[in-house]
């Protein structure tokens, strides 16, 4: 399969091994990947904001990039909850307000039946677990709010983690809990955000782990962040970043 | 802390927080108050397999009825006056506090006349009996009854120890959810004169019910809020779990409910669903041990004179908005606020407003049409928890991003957008994602720009340990990792050109 790359725009500039990562394993897998260079943000940033007219020109550029795409994987589960939720609606919303706009209506609806988060694209159209991974290490996985809820992932990461070789997955307590991060929110309410924060990095001491991973950056950012200043030691990698291990290569 | 909650009034939701995040022992309270009553609502709605349908059904039984609001209010009124009620209309909390304070004088002068003709030795004083209701605490109702010289006295359990411990509420449901034991004990030793007072909820339910039972026989007027008006019957409804609510509503001889005009319902069959929804979701119960159905007055039982005051108070101005509108399906249920990692962590307080938590920060700033409680939209980190266990679905992350438009529009409209700098950077990031070249120009910039911030740590990686305001508070708790030299794209375009090298050679 041909498989159009959307990284997410802090993915590219600040965690790039996390897209190194994606495309090894899809390419493991067999599959081609491409990488439209003209796509940038999905625009979630503004819209949850509150700055929704410039998210518009945002979602434009994301359906010009990838209209023609046979499967968009995505490493950001927020990114793709921001396209389910709000692209048809700010299409929908578009059209109601000038017709010319119904076109791009019609195009959101039969581009997002094609778009997938990272591994929602594995576990849901390859139908796949065990993807030739090994991680001889301490893990515990961190279910972000968008993942759980918005995209609904279930236990389909866990799947993933529990067919990697060598791997000794803990569960994290409080998993239905946000991590405080929340975009924004961790800038206009830091010090709630830091209590978030410190009430999930102390579940996850508690596993013991040596790495926390997610489906996103974002939270594994924040928690990183706080896990750096403690000096604790646990270390955050994203899914694909484990699940592009192999046997004898390092991590 | 003052008694009354006043959105007019209260600090920005941040600055309440940040003080209410020292108070540990509150803290401590309302993680063990809201995990106790989450794990009650979870076991009692695993419970029904029909759970789901359960909340569509209750949510389109109140997307109906404010589409139809106004048909089914007056509908009430017409059957509520047929059954003897009387119902008055207050457009703002101004006068219904006027209207109720004049039925309480009305009230007082007729038992005075009749304590006087049967020959009473002692005329009632000027007193009520209330039983819990958050839309009195909406327009501070106890306040103007005390300066028209009426004491009220509430008597929910939870709102006494407020009362007397001169405390607002903090959760629409659990009202004194901040408050422990011990606390509680304090209150009532010092505010009940009971020294010897025991700390067992036995001992405190005694002393609690002594000093009500007393009023509650003496007492002639009492005050209610509602949980359901029913248009069908023109009934009122309240689901309560001490059986005070039921002294309340039918020991005195006048009556005064008083509801926000959302609270209707179509038909009386309506409480079929949403009888189940609200005490699965409220306090984690099947049945609310206590629900009261009245209608109207009844010549040997109950009150002879009933009053009910539908309070608009800014809830026609959420109707007219049609993304903000769902805010008025809710039911008080209270589920939202135990769900929520924010409240979590601060408590009800910090809102400054009766209605606390994700429900309140949409409810609140709507009421007040936008001019308090701006912060509030913003008191949230969008996790979708309050979504998942609202019993009617109100899609509370979607009318809190909605509301943030409406506040950024605003302080965008005209000239004033230039001395907004979030919606300058905003604009300029917006400008940066909508061109390739510009978003890998800033990418360069950025890395450059860290670099003067960037130290390493033992491992040799580079981090940055401090930012400048507004970013200042990322960095008090957390570091942030240092931006990569390369980034994806130009990793990808170096290892295309390979590639293409590559098929050359």
């Amino acid at each position: 399969m041909r498989v159009s790359l959307f990284i997410a725009c802090y993915n590219d500039m600040m965690f790039p091994e996390t897209g190194r990562a994606v495309v090894r394993v899809l390419e493991r897998l067999g599959h081609t990947v491409d990488f439209p260079l003209g796509q940038t943000c999905c625009g979630q940033m503004h819209y949850n904001t509150g700055y929704q007219a410039e998210a518009v020109p945002l979602l434009e550029r994301f359906v010009a990039q990838f209209r023609d795409a046979e499967a968009v994987v995505v490493p950001s589960s927020s990114c793709v909850a921001m396209m389910r939720e709000h692209y048809p609606l700010m299409a929908g919303e578009l059209a109601a307000k000038e017709p010319k706009h119904s076109a791009l209506a019609r195009e959101v609806e039969s581009l997002l039946p094609r778009v997938w988060e990272f591994s929602e694209f594995i576990t849901q159209k390859l139908g796949i677990e065990d993807v030739g991974a090994t991680f001889p290490h301490r893990v515990t996985y961190h279910a972000s709010c968008h993942g759980l809820r918005s995209l609904g992932l279930g236990e389909g990461p866990m799947k993933l983690l529990k067919a990697v070789k060598g791997i000794d997955l803990v569960p994290l307590a409080g998993l239905e809990q946000c991590c405080g991060f929340g975009g924004t929110f961790a800038i206009k309410n830091a010090a709630v955000s830091s209590a978030m924060l410190s009430e999930k990095t102390t579940a996850i001491l508690n596993t013991r782990a040596e790495v926390c991973t997610a489906c996103d950056n974002s939270c594994l950012m924040h928690l990183q962040g706080a896990l750096h200043r403690q000096r604790t030691g646990v270390r955050t990698l994203h899914l694909a970043e484990i699940l592009a291990c192999r046997a004898g290569e390092t991590q | 802390m003052n008694r009354w909650l006043d959105p007019a009034t209260a600090p920005p939701f941040p600055m309440a927080a940040s003080a209410a995040l020292e108070d540990a022992q509150l803290r401590k309270n309302v993680r063990h108050a809201t995990d106790v009553i989450q794990a009650k609502r979870a076991r009692v709605v695993g419970e029904l397999p029909e759970w789901q349908q359960l909340r569509e059904a209750g949510r389109a039984i109140r997307e109906h009825t404010m589409f139809y609001l106004a048909t089914y209010l007056e509908q009430f009124e017409q059957n509520c006056a047929r059954a003897g009620g009387i119902v008055h209309w207050a457009r703002d909390a101004e006068e219904a506090r006027r209207i109720v304070v004049q039925l309480v004088a009305e009230a007082e002068q007729r038992h005075c006349a009749e304590a006087l003709a049967s020959g009473k030795a002692e005329p009632p004083a000027a007193e009520v009996i209330k039983i819990k209701s958050m839309t009195t605490e909406e327009i501070q109702l106890n306040r103007a009854l005390e300066e028209a010289g009426v004491r009220a006295y509430e008597t929910d359990l939870a709102e006494l120890i407020l009362q007397l411990g001169g405390d607002p509420p903090s959760h629409i449901v659990v009202p004194a959810l901040h408050k422990n034991r011990q606390q509680v004990r304090e209150i009532f030793r010092r505010t009940m004169n009971l020294p010897e007072l025991g700390e067992t909820p036995e001992d405190l339910a005694e002393a609690a019910r002594l000093f009500l039972r007393e009023r509650f026989l003496r007492v002639k007027t009492g005050i209610s809020g509602a949980n359901f008006l029913i248009a069908e019957t023109g009934g009122v409804a309240i689901v309560e779990s001490e059986g005070n609510g039921r002294m309340c509503l039918t020991l005195p001889e006048t009556l005064i409910t008083i509801a926000g005009i959302d609270k209707v319902v179509p038909r009386f069959a309506d409480l079929e669903v949403l009888l189940q929804l609200l005490p699965r979701s409220a306090t984690g119960e099947r049945m609310n041990p206590y629900n009261s159905l009245w209608t109207g007055i009844h010549a040997d039982d109950g009150p002879r004179e009933f009053h009910v005051v539908l309070l608009d108070n800014g809830r026609t101005s959420v109707l007219k908005d049609e993304k903000g509108r769902q805010t008025l399906h809710c039911i008080r249920c209270g589920a939202c606020q135990n769900a929520c990692p924010v409240y979590r962590q601060t408590g009800g307080h910090s809102y400054g407003s009766v209605y606390a938590g994700p429900i309140g920060a949409i409810l609140t700033p709507q009421l007040m049409q936008m001019r308090h409680g701006e912060s509030l939209p913003y008191a949230s980190s969008l996790c979708g928890a309050c979504y998942e266990v609202c019993p009617v679905k109100i899609n509370i992350p979607e009318v809190l991003i909605h509301l943030r438009s409406r506040i950024v529009q605003r302080k965008n409209a005209g000239m004033r957008a230039m001395s907004n700098p979030e919606g300058l950077a905003m604009s300029a990031m917006g400008a940066v994602f909508r061109s390739e070249r510009r978003f890998r120009a800033a990418q360069r910039l950025a890395r450059l720009g860290q670099l003067p911030l960037v130290s390493k740590d033992g491992a040799g990686e580079g981090w940055i340990s401090w930012l400048p305001a507004p970013l200042a508070g990322w960095t008090a708790v957390r570091d942030l990792k240092q931006i990569p030299k390369q980034s994806f794209r130009e990793w990808w375009l170096q290892r295309s050109k390979k590639e293409v090298s590559n098929e050359k050679h």
